[in-house]
């Protein structure tokens, strides 16, 4: 052992080496979830953090993995802090690793302060709770989830959906009504393919946006134990940008499942007992970790609003990377194949999407008066329709009922008219609770038993013409 | 003499410490140079395992461990009400003002090895003697009382187990919760007894007797207290997938139940749903008093981010206060939102001290916590003096994976609880709130609470009650029909049993929990609506025997059809002459038709 600056120990004695993990032995005085730096015998330098740790013996996983690394010559440092990475205003505007280092070519950061990536938790006391309403333009989601700023909201989608698409219309869309100022947008890229990547990162150029967009990438070929840092680097910067520097931040984190993989693969070199699917049965506190890390804070004009996008496996709502995300985040935005294939965009089911954070976002001096009603009696004909849909499939429209052929149209007219949109089309709330009202005006005004008498009076094509 | 030894193995929240001989089980120490708060969980030789209440991160082998010679405890006193504690009883707003003092920018977050006390030390408060120095007091006698907010009259009352002569009481005025406030002779020494006490969480508060629970504890939603009635001093569960809404029905238990005290545990749930309750109740009013809802709740918040181990002990916390409540002869409802997060707590730390895991890696004694917990429900006789009676209500959301109510948790929940309000997903999708199961749900207290409801509203709720479920069953059956050949081939008598059950899910299941006059419903107002449609179904299915069709029953009704589906939200809970009314033209249109039938 040598003893060098700063509390820094260097080891060289490592026992075994399996998936990413090295057991080193012989170590003194390291802490739980310290970061480590692994210097092969070629020079090449590697990052690690302590998982688990017993008088005289560390496991430490390696980010980049251990391809490469013998037992004999390679150098463990413990570097004596847990993994912290730089934050600055001046990030804005760049791209960086998972693990916080610059990647494009660009001058050093310089450091306004270093930060734990772990962050801690956000006391509950002290959040104030979100409910300024943010315009996406986005009907589906204006409508009928509306998305409040501190919020985390993901995407649950599949392969081959447009959420790049959607992801980018929000960010591109998104204000606050009243308020000039954009948001600043903190991107993770966790394990996505390169498309992927350029998708974003030539949408941000083309919108003039790059200078108040930070990436962070970790691209599908990369080192899969950095995705468990790339999410948490980019909060660590959207915390400080929001809480110290008053800024309102968009935090998309995307794929989520590649996450929730990456952590499933540690744990099984762990040997840990698996819960369902494989999957840690920590990975709910886990992803938590992550989720909880959007919201208002007491006293501070900044704010951290999450959009985590995650395609599910099979298009499985059921399965525990969606499932453990929907009983953490505030609603979900649920895309289906199903109109997808119909040829509608945004293709949002918006029967299996939620937005917990709406009801406080709308009403008067938020959206309008008549927003909440609307949207529940669109809820209401809607699923009528889509239920009735399928009955007709099987004993044919003829034998519906008048009543129920309206609800039938209205099904189509509402996919069609409020529902299918261009990816550059921005309404304004107005517009899109109008548009609610044209196709609600064809069902016969006893249905719309969820809107009050007086809401009718004002807001009901009929009554306005007069 | 407590223990002292060192950490020699970290592994997430669980830590094992050597040199550890004499520790208790369940004692509870205080780990490493932060002194984090821990339990002792497992003792193996000289070594014990210790599950931690903070993060980990940064402790070192070789660290010292030191025992506190006493099992996890609450404090127990006047300033519980209107606060909010972390899962270890530490008060969250405490913690902020401490880390501001050393770190303003970190003032939002919560740092390790903050040490505050749960009861403030410094504030005084009016102390009433109602003992007499002489008495012979036992524990649970009450000795003298403080009004702790304008809702709740605290009762301080002699811990349990203490028996003996009252020497010395304090005259009325404003003490601490650690003044001397009473002296009780006890086999020749003298104890001192102040405000303040403490009580092991994982120890059941004793009573005197337990009591059968028969008055209903009134939540103002339609479908709970009209068809799956809760009890004062029962059990129940939520179960639902995500997005069914059982957040909002426990928020809306905590709002307007008729409970006097409302013990809320958020046990790794979402932070925002904590500060939700923290903004709206001091604004809120108790719907039986009129006072702010903060004045009767206290909240233990554990969200998700926060330290999986105090999750294992902010249930048993909760349910210590809930008691402590009871003894004084409140009836206290305890909501625990999840359960499943308690459980996958367990699951966790079983898995860390390698325990051999049962179902789905959950630990074989998954079921005996779960009903260790939900048994200490129930409306007790209190010991001591004045005879008083209490209860505490437990009602836990369950969050099955998936939503199926076939995992451990689930199964195992069902069978220690008696009221079962399942959250159906299908439901939710449509918006049917409360997405309440009508098919799924059940309460084992209908018979037993339907003597109050005959006593105080009408003799004939529970007449009417088991028509309501009829008629929903029957629809279901339907739907089976009509789901392969349509409603067209149905008969006219079916065609009206579709009819009024999509009248009885429209104007009477579906709550609207935002809406100011839909979101609470008396008793009386829930009867005055189910009868007005069941009332009318009765006389339309005359009509149908006499030969009538149902649109011709439907024509009949015109408008009026409208009005009974927004009477919910349009009548208010103090117009039900306006029900009546309605009721009453809605049988005069019908009438008419059976004139014109002839």
């Amino acid at each position: 052992m040598s003893v060098g600056v700063a509390g820094i120990r260097e080891y060289s004695r490592i026992t075994e080496i399996k998936g990413p993990l090295l057991i080193v032995e012989g170590v003194s005085n390291v802490s739980y979830d310290e970061i480590v730096e692994v210097e092969l015998p070629s020079g090449e330098k590697r990052r690690g953090r302590v998982l688990d740790v017993a008088r005289g013996v560390a496991v430490v996983q390696v980010f980049e993995g251990t391809t490469g690394i013998t037992t004999t010559g390679t150098k463990v440092r413990f570097l004596g802090k847990p993994l912290e990475i730089p934050v600055s205003e001046d990030m804005l505007g760049r791209i960086f690793n998972g693990l916080g280092e610059p990647i494009d070519g660009g001058p050093k950061i310089i450091a306004e302060d270093e930060r734990d990536v772990n962050g801690a938790p956000l006391n509950p006391a002290e959040r104030s709770y979100p409910e300024d309403f943010i315009q996406t333009g986005v009907s589906a989601i204006d409508g009928m989830n509306t998305l409040v700023r501190g919020q985390k909201l993901p995407i649950f989608s599949g392969s081959g959906m447009p959420h790049n698409i959607l992801a980018a219309q929000i960010a591109r869309q998104a204000t606050v009504r009243g308020e000039a100022e954009e948001f600043a947008v903190v991107f993770a890229a966790i394990g996505i393919k390169y498309d992927d990547y350029m998708f974003f990162r030539k949408f941000f150029e083309e919108t003039g946006a790059l200078n108040r967009v930070a990436m962070f990438v970790n691209l599908a070929d990369e080192p899969a134990m950095v995705r468990l840092v790339t999410p948490r680097s980019a909060l660590t910067l959207a915390e400080y940008l929001a809480y110290e520097r008053d800024m309102h931040v968009l935090v998309i984190l995307t794929d989520m499942t590649n996450y929730a993989e990456a952590l499933r693969e540690i744990s099984a070199a762990r040997e840990e007992v698996p819960g369902r699917q494989g999957y840690p049965g920590y990975l709910y506190s886990d992803l938590a970790s992550i989720y909880e890390r959007a919201g208002r804070v007491k006293g501070k004009k900044g704010s951290i609003t999450q959009m985590p996008i995650l395609t599910m496996p099979n298009d499985d709502i059921t399965h525990p990377i969606p499932d453990l995300t929907g009983y953490i985040t505030e609603g979900q935005i649920v895309l289906s194949r199903e109109l997808h294939n119909k040829g509608i965009y945004p293709p949002i089911n918006v029967l299996m999407s939620l937005s917990r954070l709406m009801k406080e976002g709308i009403g008067p001096g938020k959206t309008r008066e008549d927003h909440a009603e609307v949207s529940n009696q669109l809820y209401a004909a809607y699923s009528r329709g889509v239920e009735l849909r399928s009955l007709a499939a099987v004993v044919g429209e003829e034998s519906l009922s008048e009543v129920d052929r309206k609800y039938l149209k209205f099904a189509d007219l509402f996919e069609r008219r409020f529902l299918s949109q261009g990816p550059r089309e921005n309404r304004s709330i107005e517009q899109t609770l109008d548009i609610a009202w044209d196709i609600l005006s064809t069902l016969p005004e006893d249905e719309l038993v969820n809107i009050k008498e007086e809401t009718i009076k004002k807001y009901h094509p009929n009554y306005r013409k007069m | 003499m407590p223990v002292k030894g060192r950490i020699v193995r970290i592994s997430g929240p669980l830590i094992i410490a050597e040199n550890m001989q004499g520790a208790q089980m369940f004692e509870m120490v205080r780990v490493g140079e932060d002194k984090l708060i821990g339990e002792i969980t497992r003792i193996r030789g000289d070594k014990a395992y210790i599950q931690v209440y903070e993060s980990t991160t940064g402790l070192k082998p070789g660290e010292i461990v030191e025992g506190t010679g006493a099992p996890l405890s609450v404090e127990l006193g006047p300033g519980l009400l209107g606060t909010i504690y972390d899962g270890v009883q530490r008060p969250l707003p405490l913690i902020a003002e401490t880390i501001a003092r050393e770190m303003p920018h970190r003032r939002m977050f919560i740092e390790r090895g903050v040490q505050v006390p749960p009861i403030p030390r410094d504030r005084k408060w009016p102390f009433k003697p109602v003992a007499r120095i002489g008495d012979k007091v036992e524990g649970g006698d009450v000795i003298g009382e403080v009004e702790e907010t304008s809702l709740i009259t605290h009762k301080v009352m002699v811990p349990p187990g203490l028996k003996g002569e009252l020497v010395w009481l304090a005259t009325e005025g404003d003490y601490t919760v650690e003044d001397i406030i009473a002296q009780v002779r006890v086999d020749g020494r003298t104890v001192d007894l102040r405000m303040i006490q403490r009580w092991p969480v994982r120890i059941p508060r004793p009573v005197k007797a337990k009591l059968d629970p028969t008055e209903p504890l009134i939540t103002g939603t339609r479908i709970i207290d009209t068809l799956f009635p809760m009890a004062k001093g029962g059990t129940g569960a939520v179960p639902g997938g995500f997005g069914t809404g059982k957040t909002v029905t426990l928020h809306s238990l905590a709002q307007w139940s008729s409970a006097r005290v409302v013990v809320y545990i958020g046990c790794g749930e979402r932070g925002n749903e904590m500060t939700e309750v923290l903004e709206r109740f001091p604004e809120y009013k108790d719907p039986w008093s009129g006072k702010p809802l903060m004045e009767r709740t206290i909240l233990i918040a554990n969200t998700s981010n926060m330290p999986v181990a105090a999750r294992e002990a902010s249930i048993y916390v909760g349910v210590t206060l809930a008691e402590y409540y009871r003894d004084m002869g409140y009836d206290v409802l305890l909501v625990a939102d999840s359960t499943s997060r308690w459980a996958e707590a367990l699951r966790e730390i079983a898995g860390r001290l390698e325990e051999m895991p049962a179902e789905e890696g959950y630990p074989s004694y998954l079921a005996s916590r779960l009903a260790e917990f939900y048994e200490r429900a129930g409306r007790v006789t209190a010991l001591g003096s004045p005879e008083r009676s209490g209860s505490v209500t437990i009602v836990g959301a369950v969050s099955p994976p998936g939503g199926d109510f076939t995992e451990p948790v689930t199964s195992h929940t069902k069978r220690f609880i008696r009221v079962f309000w399942a959250l159906d997903t299908k439901l939710a999708y449509s918006r049917h709130y409360p997405a309440i199961n009508w098919l799924l749900s059940y309460s084992a207290y209908t018979d037993l609470v339907a003597e109050w409801w005959h006593k105080n509203v009408d003799t004939r709720w529970k007449e009417y009650r088991d028509e309501a479920m009829e008629i929903l069953l029957r629809e279901e059956e339907l739907q089976e029909i009509v789901r392969l050949v349509g409603t067209e081939s149905l008969d006219e008598k079916d065609k009206l049993i579709l009819d009024t059950a999509r009248l009885l899910k429209d104007g009477f299941l579906k709550q609207n929990a935002f809406d100011p006059i839909d979101a609470f419903s008396t008793p009386e107002k829930q009867f005055k609506l189910l009868k007005m449609i069941l009332d009318f179904h009765k006389k339309a299915l005359h009509l149908v025997e006499l030969g009538a069709t149902v649109a011709q029953v439907r024509d009949a009704l015109g408008r009026l059809y409208v009005e009974m589906v927004k009477a919910k939200f349009s009548i208010k809970n103090d117009e039900l002459e306006k029900i009546e009314d309605l009721r009453n033209r809605v049988l005069k249109a019908l009438e008419a038709l059976e004139a014109r039938l002839g």
